[in-house]
């Protein structure tokens, strides 16, 4: 290890100590951004800081090189402390091309530093960036840290040696931009070279113009004189524990992973790919030695269809999707309300109507969730609101749907499904026993008095309807999706029985009211103003909270995991407060619940930008709300 | 869920439910019902080894008939259904019963599919060419011009062959019946619940109020004979009153001849097992519609892996490769770190 960088001469200028960063890195598609951000995060994760992130690209894999619908961006915010968020404003831009320049500098803060690749402002770019003069010479950029760089030049320059085609050389840029930004942060660099090396194995060409590239931003920061000195932001003072990096999709994949486990039951997924929920498909698809079956299905129909048969057979059966797969799957989510079978259906919400966004987040699922489906057909409704918090949130949503046989729905958006954070693992000792009873004996009769399975006889506490699985001799059954008749499960028309069925399905999925935590209201109890969210809005309602308590001002907040039923006492929490604001990234869908269950003066602050709020929108939001006059 | 004890002996009356059977009366369903009835004794099943997976239609209820494990689902997706319940559940034996519509036309993606997968189940078409049920309109295998209350002026799209569009889908077993025939129904439903992976048989089915007689030109008994192109595996193809007529494959494809003409060396063999699908597709394709010689039997039965199987072996090689999956240790598999 001779070449790596730490041998190199000692830099000269001195670390400047700082609490926190965020960076935007910004590029064409074909840049390699997502790569680069990700790895910056993984360096700062394993240094021990603490850190969220905002992955926010395009739905075209590959839009026309150049263009502003091209560009990919990767937003990370690190720190000495907390943080909830990936920041409001980028204190460093890096911009690989103009378009990722005309589209993203207006979010870069007010003097900011701002590195470009001097290489990719050609007339051409310019033109298809939509500039009509150079914004590095016509003062667009006066009141920045403008770092000018000619960083295609110098990975070329620096990959020289390897014998790589300078088309290929090319590409290495965004490890010389990593390079450079992980010496301006003084990130570690060793796990970035052991990456490189595991991540690139099929082509040790690749690893080495890579490692050469990355070393070369490395060292062009250290004597280029371009920087007075490079930053260093200590380790955040966590809980002792182990830790690793994680994003919502992979900490659901586990969570439902573990669920199998602790339900000692077969883990079934039934899928079809789409963005952004097909990463969890990935993940399960990994851990066959888990006993975890998974099904790409023909399409989204068949993909809960396929869950809900393995549900009949006694899996744990999930099925992931988005919302036009939800939309799909509604009949079956109906059946399933029907059979009263387990099944878990994760939406992990993007921009809607139809197509929409499809890579960008929203919130905007939440009354289909609830009232999506013909008929009266309640649904339990668990939401995840970080990204590590996945993990539980998945194990939650499988607990109600065995113990109370029902399909349950866990709702997770983009933003939290490609967004990471440090996650202090879980003690698996401490995970809870979600495992459920079958019938093994008949516990009816039929009008020929032979002794047989009543599927639709409820257990007295929970009311869970009575499950016999197929191959359990002496218990054969049928279930279907016409009204059954109390008890026995047998056909029935009749008037009074169907009433009865609907209010008893109605009433079982209240009861489980009983069987979650209490809402809790944090910050200043004695406020006026509450702030009731639910979803990922957390870390931005946590930010914007901060900051209003900062300014003296008095302010509580509720985070809501449960979404049907809802926590038993919020009707008594919100009670003592007068103002209440609901921050959603949809148009109001929880307000409207809350005014309608508790007639209460909710009002609602709605973004839906494809992006998540920032933590001064919603400072901004509470100190209207508080302003207003009424 | 498996047990060494021998399988008891059944009769017909151990797989019939105690719900009373609501279909019309003289509904072809009721002989298909009286035919799995009478066949299943024979396969040697355990009653709770047995699930009969429906979607929707007048056939749809059959499970609700059936005294075993059954689930009455919803329109066109039982092979859904089916496929992941036969995946999570290979010692369960899983029946799928369907009509024309519920199968070709709602669910056609879900046939076709299960069918290319060669999941383990076996699928019970019931053809009778109308939709029952919704009281009447016609439906993917209608013939044209079919008029109805949807289509007074006559049905304008071509109808699938259902045998066809399953050979077509990569079907390893396809077989044809009717509901006429009692004992060549049995037949099928054993050798079609006997083939490993996905087998579908499509069943003739009279519709006496929506449809009546829509297959009478061939399976009334006094024409069967002359109608009914029988398949035997490993015969020549053969049919009429004398068994005078026959089969030939030559370079126009297939025809109808005289074997007093032809000879009886110039007929064509029948070969189910045969890997290429091109002449079992040529015979699905004789008979225009159920007014000319159509065949019935065994189309196709070769095998392939089956698709349940498959899952498993991954899951068990997984296993031998890894050993069994540890939580504590996939929470540690990316990069980890310690906080003292």
């Amino acid at each position: 290890m001779s070449d790596t960088v730490q041998d190199q001469p000692a830099a000269a200028q001195p670390a400047e100590s700082i609490d926190r960063v965020i960076i935007r890195f910004a590029g064409d598609s074909g840049d390699g951004m997502q790569l680069t951000g990700d790895r910056f995060t993984s360096a700062s994760a394993l240094f021990g800081n603490d850190l969220a992130t905002l992955p926010d690209f395009p739905a075209e894999i590959r839009a026309p090189a150049g263009t502003i619908a091209g560009v990919s961006a990767f937003q990370v915010h690190i720190s000495d402390h907390d943080i909830t968020t990936p920041g409001d404003a980028p204190n460093v831009l890096v911009a690989m091309n103009p378009a990722a320049l005309h589209s993203d500098l207006y979010r870069l803060e007010k003097g900011g530093s701002l590195i470009v690749n001097t290489d990719a402002f050609s007339d051409r770019n310019l033109a298809k960036a939509g500039y009509d003069a150079d914004p590095l010479h016509d003062g667009t950029l006066d009141g920045y840290k403008v770092y000018e760089i000619p960083m295609t030049e110098l990975t070329k320059k620096s990959v020289e040696h390897l014998g790589v085609k300078p088309r290929d050389a090319e590409r290495s840029k965004n490890f010389f931009a990593l390079g450079l930004v992980s010496w301006m942060y003084t990130r570690p660099v060793e796990p970035t070279l052991e990456w490189i090396k595991t991540k690139f194995a099929k082509s040790p060409q690749v690893i080495d113009a890579n490692t050469a590239a990355f070393k070369a931003g490395h060292a062009f920061g250290e004597t280029a004189e371009l920087f007075d000195h490079p930053y260093e932001i200590e380790p955040a003072d966590h809980e002792p524990g182990t830790y690793t990096n994680i994003t919502g999709n992979v900490a659901l994949a586990w969570g439902l992973v573990a669920a199998g486990q602790l339900s000692g039951m077969p883990l079934f997924l039934g899928s079809y790919p789409i963005t952004p929920a097909s990463d969890i498909l990935h993940e399960l698809s990994k851990h066959k030695n888990f006993g975890v079956r998974t099904m790409q299905a023909e399409d989204e129909i068949a993909g809960v269809g396929a869950a809900l048969g393995a549900a009949f057979g006694g899996h744990l059966a999930i099925t992931t999707t988005s919302g036009p797969g939800v939309a799909l799957k509604g009949e079956t989510i109906g059946l399933a309300v029907s059979l009263e079978l387990p099944l878990v259906v994760v939406d992990i919400q993007r921009g809607g109507p139809s197509t929409g966004l499809p890579t960008k987040t929203e919130a905007s699922d939440l009354l289909m969730a609830l009232y999506g489906r013909h008929g009266e057909s309640p649904m339990p409704i668990v939401a995840a609101s970080t990204p590590a918090g996945c993990f539980a949130d998945a194990i939650e949503a499988c607990r109600i749907a065995l113990k109370y046989r029902t399909p349950v729905f866990l709702l997770s958006d983009g933003y939290l499904a490609n967004g990471a954070e440090p996650w202090k693992l879980p003690d698996v000792e401490s995970l809870p026993d979600i495992s459920t009873e079958f019938a093994t004996e008949p516990n009816g009769e039929n009008p020929g008095g032979d002794a047989v399975h009543h599927p639709y006889v409820r257990d007295p506490d929970t009311m869970a309807r009575a499950w016999a699985l197929p191959g359990t001799p002496g218990l054969e059954h049928r279930v279907g999706g016409l009204e059954k008749a109390d008890g026995s499960g047998n056909v029935s028309y009749s008037p009074e029985n169907h009433e009865k069925m609907t209010h008893l399905r109605q009433a079982k999925i209240d009861a489980i009211a009983r069987d979650i935590p209490d809402a809790v209201v944090e910050g200043d109890t004695d406020a006026d103003l509450v702030v009731v969210g639910w979803g990922s809005t957390w870390g931005a309602i946590s930010g914007g909270i901060d900051r209003v308590r900062a300014r003296g001002r008095k302010v509580a907040r509720i985070h809501l995991r449960h979404l049907n039923p809802l926590p038993p006492n919020l009707g008594d929490l919100l009670a003592g407060f007068d103002r209440f604001l609901v921050p959603e990234m949809n148009l109001g869908q929880l307000s409207k619940v809350l005014r309608a269950e508790f007639l209460v003066d909710a009002r609602s602050a709605t973004k839906v930008k494809g992006l998540p709020f920032t933590a001064s929108e919603i400072e901004v939001a509470i100190l209207d709300h508080m302003e207003d006059v009424r | 869920m498996s047990t060494t004890a021998p399988v008891p002996e059944t009769t017909r009356k151990d797989w019939m439910s105690d719900q009373e059977v609501r279909w019309c009366p003289g509904c072809g369903d009721y002989s298909i019902l009286a035919a799995i009835q009478l066949a299943l004794p024979d396969m040697g099943l355990r009653r709770e080894e047995v699930a009969f997976v429906s979607g929707i239609g007048c056939a749809a209820r059959f499970p609700y008939y059936m005294n075993t494990y059954g689930m009455h689902s919803i329109h066109g997706r039982a092979p859904a259904i089916a496929t992941g319940l036969a995946m999570a559940r290979p010692d369960l034996h899983v029946f799928v019963v369907s009509g024309d519509g519920d199968a070709l036309s709602i669910g056609g993606n879900h046939l076709i599919h299960a069918l290319r997968r060669n999941v383990n189940i076996t699928i019970l078409l019931f053809n009778n060419q109308i939709y029952g049920l919704t009281k009447g309109q016609y439906s993917p295998t209608s013939e044209v011009g079919k008029v109805t209350k949807s289509t007074p002026f006559g049905s304008i799209d071509r109808p699938f062959n259902p045998v066809s569009v399953a050979l077509g889908a990569e079907a390893t077993f396809v077989a044809r019946t009717h509901d006429m025939d009692r004992k060549h129904m049995i037949e099928m439903f054993k050798r079609a619940h006997a083939h490993k992976g996905a087998s579908i048989i499509e069943i003739y089915q009279n519709c006496n109020v929506f449809n009546d007689g829509a297959f009478g030109q061939i399976t009334a008994k006094d024409s069967r004979d002359a109608m009914l192109v029988p398949l035997h595996h490993g015969e020549p193809i053969r049919f009429g009153n004398e068994n005078e007529r026959g089969v030939v494959l030559d370079r126009g494809g297939l025809r109808l001849a005289d074997v007093a003409d032809v000879g009886e060396d110039a007929l064509l063999v029948h070969d189910e097992t045969r890997d290429d699908p091109s002449i079992a597709f040529m015979l699905s394709r004789l008979a225009h519609g159920p007014y000319e010689p159509t065949p019935v039997g065994v189309f196709r039965a070769v095998e392939r892996p089956e698709y349940g199987e498959g899952v498993n072996q991954q899951l068990a090689a997984a296993q031998d490769d890894k050993g069994p999956g540890d939580l504590h240790t996939l929470l540690r598999s990316g990069a980890t770190w310690d906080v003292g």
